[in-house]
C-alpha cells in the first residue's frame, strides 16, 4: 500500500500553507463582516424565540447581545489567523467561536460552514505560520520548510469535499431527471442573455447536471496532477463563478477558489508572497536588511519545521482519526433504511450540496389524551418563516419542535399532552405527500441516531436510485 | 507566474462571456410570459376590484352621512345594505397586500376582527381617539361598523336610540363618520396609487424577494393560509384553541353574513388562481397557467380539485357561522381541514414549482 509508505517526515516548502492561511483568514473575516452587514446576526440568531439545536449540543444557544461579541471575536481571530499573529491561539479561538456560531441554530446549517469548521480544526495542528507571518517577526524565528503531510492533509480534505459531492450526484434524480436543476434553472429567467434562453432548455439542465457530477468527481485528481493543474484551476474558477451567479451561495465559491490554490507548487506561492510583500506591504529586501540591523535580535531562519515528539504524538493520531472520520461519516446514511433524500437520516455533514429541492407544510396538533380535546399550533407564534420552512421537511426539526411545543404547553398548565403532526412534503418536483405518520405522538418519540419509523416511507412512483 | 495568472483570469472572463452570448442560434424563449400574467392581474383583476370596492365604499360613506344626519330605520337599513355590499367587495381586494396597501398596512385598518368592543366604547365616550394608532386596529373598519349597526343594542329601536336619544348620541354618530372617513381616505390612497404603481407592478417579474411578482405569490399563499383558513374558520371553530370561539367569527354582530363573506373571499382566491377577470368569465394568464407551463398539471389539478372540495364543504354551513359553531362546530373544523388541504399544495408544491425567491430570510444556501 502506497499510503503505508507515506513519509511523514518528508519536508516541503512552507509557502503554500502560509498563503492558504492568509487567504483563509481574510475570507473568513470578510464572511463575518458580510454576515453582520446583512443583518443576519439579528434575523437568524436574535429574533427567533426558539433555536433548533444539534443533537447533544442543545446547550449551545445565542447569547443575547453578547452574540455580537462572539462575532467580533470570530472576525478578529480570523484576521489574526490571516496575519499569522499568535497563530495557534488565533486559530483555536476561530475554530471555537466559529463552531459555536455554527452550532447555535441548525436552521442555518450549510455544508460550507461545516467545511470551514473542518479546515479550521485541522489548521490548529498545522504550522501555518512558519513563514510570512507576524509571528516570525515576533518570535524572531521562521521556517523555510514544513512537513509535507501538513499540506497534503488539506488537499485530502478538499478532495473529499469535491469527490463526495460528486458521488452524491450519482442518483437517478440528478442524472436522469436533471432534478433539482430543472426546478432551479428556469427560475433564473432574470439573468441577462442566458436567462430566457439556456436556462429554459431541457438539454441544458441535463448538461449542467452531468457536467456538475463529472466536475466534482474529477477535479481533485486534475488538480493533483501537474500537467492538468492549470486547466483544472480554470475550470474551478469558472465553475464557482458560474454557480455564484446562479445560486445564493454567498462567499463559498471564493473560499473554494482560493483554497484550491493549495494544489499549486511552492514556487507559485512564493511568488504570491513576494508580490504581496513588494506591492502591498511595500517591503523590499533592503528594508528587511535594515530592519535586521535595527532590531536587537536577528531573525533566525530555520531550515525545517519539525514537530516535537510530544506534539507529533498528539497531532498525528488526532488528525489520522479525524481524516478517517471524514472519509467514513458521509457514508453513515447507508446504515439507515428508506430513501435518504426523504428521511434525511445521515444527510447532513456528508457533502450533499444543492442536491434536492424540498418544500413542506407541517402543522401540529396538541391533544389532551384524557379528554381528547385538541388544538392546532400557529407556527408563526414560535418560529420565524425561515425556521418554519426548514422545520417543515426535516424530521429532526419536526421532532425537536414537537418537544418544544409539548414542553411549552405543559408549562402553561396543559395536561396529558400528545403532539401530532399534519405534514406534507414535496421532493424534487414530485407532488407533495404525507410525511409524518399522523397517528404517532411525537412528544413520546425520543431523538437519537436510530431510524425514525414515524416518517411515512417514500411512496412516490418515481424512486430515487443512487449509490 | 503572476502574469500567467492575469492571463488566466482574463481568459476565464472571456470564456464566461462566450458561454453566455456565444450560443448564436435562435433558442426557444421561455414561453411563459410573466409580465403578461401580472398585466392580467393588474388590469383585469386588481384594479377593477379596487375600483368596484371604491365605488361601493363611496356609497357606504354617503349612506353613513345620511344616517348620521337622520338616524331613522330607513337610513339604518340603507346603511346596512351598503355596508354589506362594501364588505363583500372588500373580500375581493384584501388579498392584494402589495404596493401602497402593504405600505399603509391597509387591511389592518379595514378588517381586523374580533373587534375590541371596549376600545370602541371607550373611544366613543372619551370622544378623543387616534384611529391611525395600531392600538385601534381592532376598533375600526368593517368590524366596527358591524358592531355599530347591529351590535350596540339588542333591537333596532334600541340601536336607533343610541344615535338619537342616547346621552352620547353625537359620539356614536361621530364614530361612524370617523371610521368611514378613515376607510375612505386609506382606500383613496391605495386606489390612486395603483394608477402609477400599475406600471411598476406589471414589469415586476424579476426573481428577487422584493419583486412584485414574487411578493404576490407569497402574499397569495399567506392570504389563503392566514386570512381565509385561519381567521375565518380556524380560530372561531376552535382549531387553535381546543374550545370553539364563536364570537370570533367575521360579521359577529350581524350574525348572518359570515358565510357570504367567507365564500366571497374563497371565490376571489379561486378566481385569482385561475386568472378570471373581475366579475367576468373571461380568463387571462394566472398561477394556474404558470403551473401548466412548468409541466405541473398534477399540482394544478390538485389545487383546483381541493379548492372545489373546500367550497362544497363551506356551502354546507349555516349562513350564520356563530350558530353553526354553537350547534355543530365539527362542520367548521372540517372546512378548516379542507382549506388546509389546499394550503398544503400551495405551500409545498406551488412554491417549489415556481422556485421563486421567497421572502423568507435571504440567508445563503449551499
Amino acid at each position: 500500500m502506497k499510503f503505508l509508505k507515506y513519509n511523514f517526515k518528508e519536508q516541503t516548502n512552507a509557502a503554500p500553507l502560509a498563503v492558504f492561511r492568509l487567504f483563509f483568514g481574510l475570507m473568513m473575516f470578510a464572511s463575518i463582516v458580510r454576515f453582520w452587514a446583512n443583518g443576519w446576526i439579528e434575523t437568524l440568531y436574535l429574533e427567533p424565540k426558539f433555536h433548533f439545536s444539534y443533537y447533544g449540543l442543545s446547550f449551545i444557544k445565542p447569547i443575547g447581545n453578547y452574540t455580537y461579541l462572539l462575532f467580533i471575536i470570530c472576525g478578529l481571530s480570523a484576521l489574526f489567523v490571516a496575519f499569522g499573529y499568535k497563530y495557534r491561539m488565533a486559530i483555536i479561538t476561530f475554530f471555537l467561536s466559529f463552531g459555536y456560531i455554527e452550532f447555535m441554530d441548525k436552521t442555518t446549517y450549510l455544508n460550507h460552514y461545516y467545511f470551514i469548521s473542518v479546515i479550521s480544526f485541522v489548521l490548529i495542528f498545522l504550522p501555518a505560520s512558519a513563514v510570512f507571518s507576524v509571528d516570525n517577526l515576533r518570535t524572531k524565528k521562521k521556517y523555510l520548510n514544513i512537513p509535507k503531510w501538513t499540506i497534503d492533509i488539506i488537499k485530502v480534505l478538499l478532495g473529499v469535499v469535491y469527490f463526495y459531492a460528486g458521488l452524491a450526484k450519482l442518483n437517478s434524480d440528478w442524472l436522469f431527471r436533471a432534478m433539482p436543476l430543472k426546478i432551479w434553472l428556469p427560475s433564473k429567467y432574470d439573468l441577462p442573455l442566458i436567462g430566457n434562453t439556456l436556462m429554459q432548455q431541457d438539454w441544458f439542465h441535463f448538461a449542467m447536471a452531468w457536467s456538475g457530477m463529472l466536475y466534482d468527481l474529477s477535479i481533485p485528481f486534475l488538480l493533483l496532477y501537474k500537467r492538468t493543474r492549470v486547466f483544472a484551476f480554470v475550470i474551478v474558477v469558472f465553475f464557482h463563478v458560474f454557480t455564484r451567479i446562479l445560486f445564493p451561495i454567498g462567499m463559498f465559491p471564493f473560499i473554494m477558489i482560493v483554497s484550491t490554490l493549495i494544489f499549486f507548487e511552492a514556487s507559485f506561492h512564493q511568488k504570491i508572497i513576494d508580490f504581496i510583500k513588494k506591492y502591498i506591504l511595500n517591503v523590499s529586501s533592503n528594508d528587511l536588511k535594515r530592519q535586521k540591523r535595527v532590531s536587537k535580535k536577528p531573525l533566525i531562519i530555520h531550515q525545517n519545521y519539525t514537530f516535537s515528539s510530544t506534539k507529533r504524538k498528539i497531532a498525528l493520531p488526532i488528525l489520522s482519526v479525524f481524516v478517517v472520520i471524514q472519509l467514513l461519516l458521509p457514508f453513515r446514511s447507508l446504515l439507515y433504511p428508506g430513501e435518504l433524500f426523504w428521511t434525511e437520516e445521515g444527510y447532513r455533514f456528508s457533502w450533499r450540496v444543492m442536491l434536492m429541492e424540498k418544500a413542506g407544510f407541517t402543522n401540529f396538533r396538541v391533544v389532551n389524551t384524557k379528554t381528547g380535546s385538541s388544538f392546532m399550533v400557529d407556527n408563526k407564534d414560535f418560529l420565524t418563516t425561515f425556521q418554519e420552512k426548514q422545520m417543515s421537511y426535516q424530521p429532526d426539526f419536526i421532532l425537536e419542535y414537537a418537544h418544544y411545543l409539548g414542553n411549552h404547553f405543559k408549562s402553561q398548565g396543559h395536561k396529558n399532552i400528545a403532539i401530532f403532526a399534519d405534514s406534507y412534503v414535496a421532493l424534487n418536483g414530485r407532488l407533495s405527500t404525507r410525511y409524518v405518520n399522523p397517528k404517532v405522538d411525537l412528544y413520546q418519540q425520543k431523538e437519537n441516531f436510530k431510524h425514525k419509523d414515524w416518517i411515512v416511507p417514500f411512496s412516490s412512483k418515481i424512486k430515487i436510485k443512487g449509490i | 507566474m503572476i502574469k500567467n495568472f492575469c492571463i488566466l483570469f482574463i481568459s476565464i472572463a472571456l470564456l464566461a462571456s462566450c458561454s453566455s452570448s456565444g450560443e448564436g442560434e435562435e433558442v426557444a424563449v421561455d414561453s411563459f410570459d410573466r409580465a403578461a400574467m401580472l398585466t392580467n392581474f393588474a388590469d383585469n383583476i386588481i384594479v377593477p376590484a379596487y375600483n368596484d370596492f371604491s365605488t361601493k365604499l363611496a356609497t357606504l360613506k354617503t349612506a353613513g352621512e345620511t344616517f348620521t344626519t337622520t338616524p331613522d330605520q330607513t337610513n339604518l337599513d340603507a346603511l346596512r345594505t351598503s355596508w354589506l355590499a362594501a364588505y363583500t367587495t372588500w373580500q375581493q381586494v384584501e388579498m392584494f397586500n402589495i404596493g401602497k396597501a402593504e405600505e399603509l398596512q391597509y387591511s389592518f385598518f379595514m378588517n381586523i376582527y374580533p373587534l375590541t368592543v371596549a376600545d370602541v366604547e371607550n373611544n366613543i365616550s372619551n370622544g378623543s381617539y387616534d384611529l391611525d394608532s395600531a392600538n385601534n386596529h381592532d376598533a375600526q373598519g368593517f368590524p366596527a361598523l358591524d358592531y355599530l349597526l347591529y351590535g350596540v343594542a339588542d333591537t333596532d329601536t334600541a340601536i336607533l336610540a343610541k344615535y338619537t336619544t342616547d346621552a352620547n348620541a353625537v359620539g356614536y354618530q361621530n364614530y361612524i363618520t370617523d371610521v368611514l372617513n378613515q376607510m375612505s381616505i386609506l382606500t383613496a390612497q391605495v386606489v390612486t396609487d395603483w394608477a402609477s404603481y400599475r406600471n411598476e407592478f406589471v414589469v415586476g417579474v424579476s426573481n428577487t424577494a422584493t419583486s412584485p411578482g414574487n411578493k404576490l405569490v407569497n402574499d397569495y399563499v399567506y392570504y389563503f393560509e392566514k386570512i381565509i383558513r385561519t381567521n375565518k374558520f380556524g380560530i372561531p371553530g376552535g382549531s387553535f384553541s381546543g374550545t370553539a370561539l364563536p364570537e370570533k367569527v367575521e360579521g359577529f354582530y350581524s350574525r348572518i353574513y359570515s358565510k357570504e363573506l367567507a365564500l366571497e373571499a374563497l371565490n376571489g382566491a379561486i378566481n385569482f388562481f385561475e386568472g378570471k377577470h373581475y366579475n367576468a368569465i373571461t380568463k387571462g394568464l394566472s398561477f394556474n397557467d404558470y403551473l401548466l407551463e412548468l409541466d405541473r398539471a398534477d399540482v394544478s389539478t390538485a389545487i383546483i380539485d381541493k379548492l372545489a372540495i373546500a367550497k362544497t364543504q363551506i356551502n354546507t354551513l349555516n349562513a350564520n357561522f356563530y350558530e353553526q359553531i354553537m350547534t355543530d362546530k365539527t362542520q367548521v373544523t372540517l372546512s378548516f381541514d379542507k382549506l388546509q388541504d389546499v394550503v398544503q399544495h400551495l405551500k409545498s408544491d406551488m412554491l417549489q414549482t415556481f422556485s421563486i425567491s421567497v421572502d423568507y430570510a435571504d440567508a445563503d444556501g449551499d
